[in-house]
């Protein structure tokens, strides 16, 4: 009797009538099972498709908005203007410097006969002064500058589709190196505590106290502004938010059965935090990540209005914002830039809000 | 009036509960009669506490089918039936803690942590009765005092975490009992309660019950306490109701093999008898084991200094190769202390030696001694990681104490432990990629054992088993330990405050209380004529 009861019957019977339609859910992971849970929100994964849309068309801006033909046909020959730089005499021109291609004269030489040349959707690059605008700078929206012009005669999408990739690709590395630094810092708080915890916290708290925008104001006047020194400054104090929430799970996680099982078992200390407690831990990094990049963009932006971010003639949102507000009258430069903006942080929000909805524990089970 | 006696006070039919479109109670039909007491029993997921909290409609974004005809609403003048299912949503608050009440398992979370226990019955009654806020706290603590709390005037000022737990549980019934209800929905009341509380807790509803004169709904999975307190029983399984009526005859011939199957799931004793041999080498000896660890003390001082809690004081033990002794006690006893110490997972002083070592003799020498003293904890769901496959949580232990092993080797040995502790690979399909999310309590504890014995050991720490089990799961993860024990002559250190799982399972019994051992011995002494006031209690309140 006892070998026969001793076969788990009653539960694994149970388990195997409704088993045949589950077996497939089965060996999914807590992690898929999370993404599952984040494709059905179609708010937030229709938004995250529209992101990383406009995230890849951003990263092949060259090809989008360019002031030079992506091939050139002239008199028999290919040319490649976006990988080479060819002089102007190449195309008929008096001069041995780079072609403007802008250049009605060499737009015209390109055009005669058997020539042609392909030019890039927005003919226009970050920094290409546009010389030949019909309308004084800053121009309102024309058939050449669809979205007008800046101050200086620069083309505001061209400026606006790269601005947009700089921003979102600081955001993409100051969250890596948040995440990074926050996790191994609360890691280390919370599994050993005592007194690592205890130290690490005072540490957190001075560290936490000191003030970013002097030390910024301070930095930007000793050394030459760069978009390196400024994801520095902002990841120096970018992990103590994350670090605390890594910390608190960790707190959590480590006295539970199974990670005392693996101490019982003689895992080595290093391997119970990469193994059993790390993964349980992400959640709340996970959830952050979004939240996380929109305040870096938010960051970025602030800085660049304040002039004490990127160096001068990087695109920049914060940029235009500063030269919306300098001219009012230009109504096209803040109006578009406010756009890219409101719509780059509201499809970051949606997806942060339907990851949290993923991963609440609550919904853990549904 | 003599003909109302008759008719049911609740006539439940065909009730069916189902979430987002899944069914869960599939109709279900009960009556219950004025100042009647009906269990329903089932384990957990049998759906008892869906169905009784679907009487007040309490269940969050649930549907719900057939009728519940509630036949003592105060406001109905001919006391005809009423359908609770269809009644306004307004009447219905009228309802709830009037004329039916609900006590629930754990009373910490049921109270408001911020107001006093004699503040809270006396809103009840405020809201509920409408009296005065003078008489409501007179009458406050007239309900305490009826509990059996002592000092009541006293302990109507205390907040719920300056009570016992026992105590929470009476205030819990007092608040219930405020209004005078018909009808008492008793949730699993004395779950979270030790053992020796149980049996007063039950003592006081019964004696309650016929006071007031009202009925009880007593929802449990425990068959000790449905004899000892219902008249009539219903056997929930999987949504059904499979069987129901009177206690004494579903006890004494039960029809349905379910019903059959949870009474026999009193574990069995099945184990290899023989006598400590004095001059064997033990597997584990501890002489004068103290463990204690350091508490902020109150208040201010606990700027300047910790006290230490000492939470096991000068244990002797002795357990040898093959054999079990079983450690019980309450919660609070220091048992599982005990357990955690004996793996070297807490420091502790005095004389602990495990397979003829000691623990903190250098890395080495440690991960030696932990190949051969592993351990099964109490709750399957937070014994297994959820993130990482079965595959990797059982050969965990392999990657450590062999890590020259070959990835094909390793498996084929994970796959040959889970089979031996009957988790078959032809029964599991894709076994070893499964997530513990995927498998039931008792399939988990079985992972967890298979865990502990990948790496062969000797001796096996089992801290509370089996507790977190549905009985039937229980009995079946019991044999298992049986099994293997006679199989591989493990050792077993068994934690529990469960008399039962002692009785079938040791050797050798302690009793622990307050990080003492009161009594130790063989286990047909200390359970059959225990001689500490506090083994007795503790074996009559499992005889129960």
């Amino acid at each position: 009797m006892s070998s026969l009861t001793d076969v788990p019957g009653a539960a694994g019977q149970g388990q195997h009538r409704s088993g045949a339609l589950k077996d497939a859910a089965l060996s999914v992971s807590p992690g898929r099972r999370a993404w599952q849970r984040f494709r059905r929100n179609r708010l937030g994964y229709w938004s995250l498709v529209v992101f990383c849309v406009l995230v890849v068309l951003s990263l092949g801006a060259e090809l989008l908005s360019n002031d030079r033909p992506l091939v050139v046909r002239y008199e028999g020959k290919t040319y490649f203007p976006i990988v080479r730089d060819y002089p102007e005499t190449v195309f008929g021109g008096d001069f041995q410097t780079p072609t403007d291609y802008l250049d009605p004269f060499i737009r015209e030489r390109l055009s005669k006969d058997g020539n042609w040349a392909l030019y890039p959707l927005n003919p226009y690059g970050p920094k290409t002064l546009n010389y030949f605008a019909k309308s004084p700078n800053p121009s309102a929206p024309t058939r050449d500058n669809w979205l007008g012009t800046d101050d200086r005669g620069r083309d505001l999408l061209a400026q606006l589709i790269y601005g947009f990739r700089v921003s979102v690709l600081f955001a993409l590395a100051l969250t890596a190196v948040g995440v990074v630094l926050g996790v191994i810092t609360g890691a280390i708080q919370g599994y050993f505590g005592g007194k690592t915890d205890l130290a690490f916290q005072r540490f957190i708290e001075i560290w936490g106290s000191m003030p970013e925008l002097y030390l910024l104001i301070i930095f930007s006047a000793i050394f030459a502004p760069s978009i390196s020194l400024l994801l520095i400054l902002l990841s120096l104090f970018g992990w103590m938010g994350l670090s605390d929430y890594v910390r608190a799970e960790f707190l959590r996680n480590r006295q539970l059965d199974y990670v005392k099982a693996a101490r019982a078992l003689g895992v080595s200390n290093l391997d119970i935090i990469r193994r059993h407690i790390l993964p349980n831990s992400m959640t709340p990094v996970v959830t952050f990540l979004p939240f996380r990049m929109s305040a870096a963009i938010l960051a970025l932006t602030s800085l660049d209005f304040l002039g004490l971010g990127v160096p001068p003639g990087t695109p920049s949102l914060g940029e235009l914002l500063n030269q919306g507000k300098g001219s009012i009258d230009a109504w096209w430069i803040s109006l578009s830039t406010f756009m890219v903006l409101v719509v780059t942080l509201l499809l970051l929000t949606f997806m942060g809000d339907a990851l949290r909805d993923a991963l609440d524990p609550r919904k853990a089970h549904a | 009036m003599s003909a109302a006696s008759d008719s049911p006070l609740l006539d439940v039919r065909q009730l069916r509960v189902s979430f987002a479109g899944k069914e869960v109670v599939h109709g279900i039909d009960f009556q219950l009669k004025a100042g009647e007491k009906l269990a329903l029993v089932g384990e957990s997921g049998s759906g008892k506490t869906v169905s009784a909290l679907s009487l007040l409609r309490l269940v969050p974004d649930a549907q719900y089918g057939g009728s519940a005809l509630f036949a003592g609403l105060e406001d109905v003048a001919d006391k005809t039936p009423r359908d609770l299912l269809a009644l306004p949503e307004r009447q219905l608050r009228g309802v709830r803690g009037r004329e039916i009440a609900m006590i629930f398992q754990e009373p910490m979370t049921a109270l408001n942590p911020l107001l006093t226990v004699g503040e809270q019955i006396a809103e009840v009654l405020q809201l509920k009765k409408g009296l005065a806020k003078e008489q409501s706290w007179l009458d406050a603590i007239e309900l305490i005092a009826k509990t059996g709390i002592p000092e009541p005037e006293r302990r109507a000022r205390s907040y719920p975490h300056q009570l016992s737990g026992g105590q929470r549980q009476r205030a819990m019934i007092a608040m219930a009992l405020a209004c005078r209800p018909r009808l008492l929905l008793a949730d699993e009341p004395t779950t979270a309660l030790d053992v020796t509380l149980r049996g007063q807790i039950l003592d006081l509803l019964s004696q309650l019950q016929r006071d007031n004169g009202m009925a009880v709904l007593l929802i449990t999975h425990d068959l000790h306490l449905v004899r000892r307190f219902a008249d009539r029983v219903a056997v929930m399984e999987n949504g059904h109701i499979v069987e129901q009526g009177p206690v004494a005859d579903v006890f004494a011939a039960p029809q349905h093999p379910y019903t059959r199957r949870l009474l026999d799931s009193v574990p069995t004793r099945d184990v290899i008898e023989t006598a400590a041999q004095p001059g064997t080498p033990a597997l584990l000896e501890a002489r004068g084991l103290q463990v204690s660890y350091p508490v902020p003390r109150p208040g201010l001082r606990g700027w300047f200094g910790r006290d230490r809690f000492v939470a096991v004081r000068g244990a002797d033990l002795r357990l040898q190769a093959g054999r079990t002794l079983g450690v019980v006690g309450e919660s609070g006893s220091g048992k599982s202390t005990l357990a955690l110490a004996a793996l070297g997972l807490l420091p502790s002083s005095g004389m602990l030696e495990v397979a003829g070592g000691h623990w903190g003799e250098g890395r080495v020498q440690d991960r030696r001694l932990r190949q051969r003293i592993q351990v099964v904890f109490q709750d399957p769901f937070s014994s297994l990681s959820p993130r990482m496959t079965v595959g990797e949580i059982v050969g965990e232990g392999l990657r450590v104490h062999q890590p020259g092993l070959e990835a094909a080797a390793r498996e084929a040995r994970v796959r040959a432990i889970l089979a031996e502790v009957g988790m078959a690979e032809a029964q599991f399909p894709g076994l070893l990629d499964r997530y513990p999310h995927a498998f039931s309590g008792g399939q988990r504890q079985r992972i967890a054992v298979a865990r502990a014995l990948i790496v062969e050991p000797e001796l096996l720490v089992l801290d509370e088993p089996t507790s977190a089990l549905d009985v039937t799961i229980q009995k079946q993860v019991l044999g298992l330990l049986q099994r293997l024990q006679k199989q591989r002559g493990l050792a077993y250190l068994l934690i529990t405050h469960d008399v039962d799982v002692v009785r079938a399972m040791a050797h050798d019994v302690i009793a622990m209380r307050h990080g003492e051992i009161v009594e130790a011995g063989p286990v047909a002494q200390v359970l059959e004529a225990p001689r500490h006031p506090y083994t007795r209690q503790l074996v009559a309140a499992a005889g129960g």
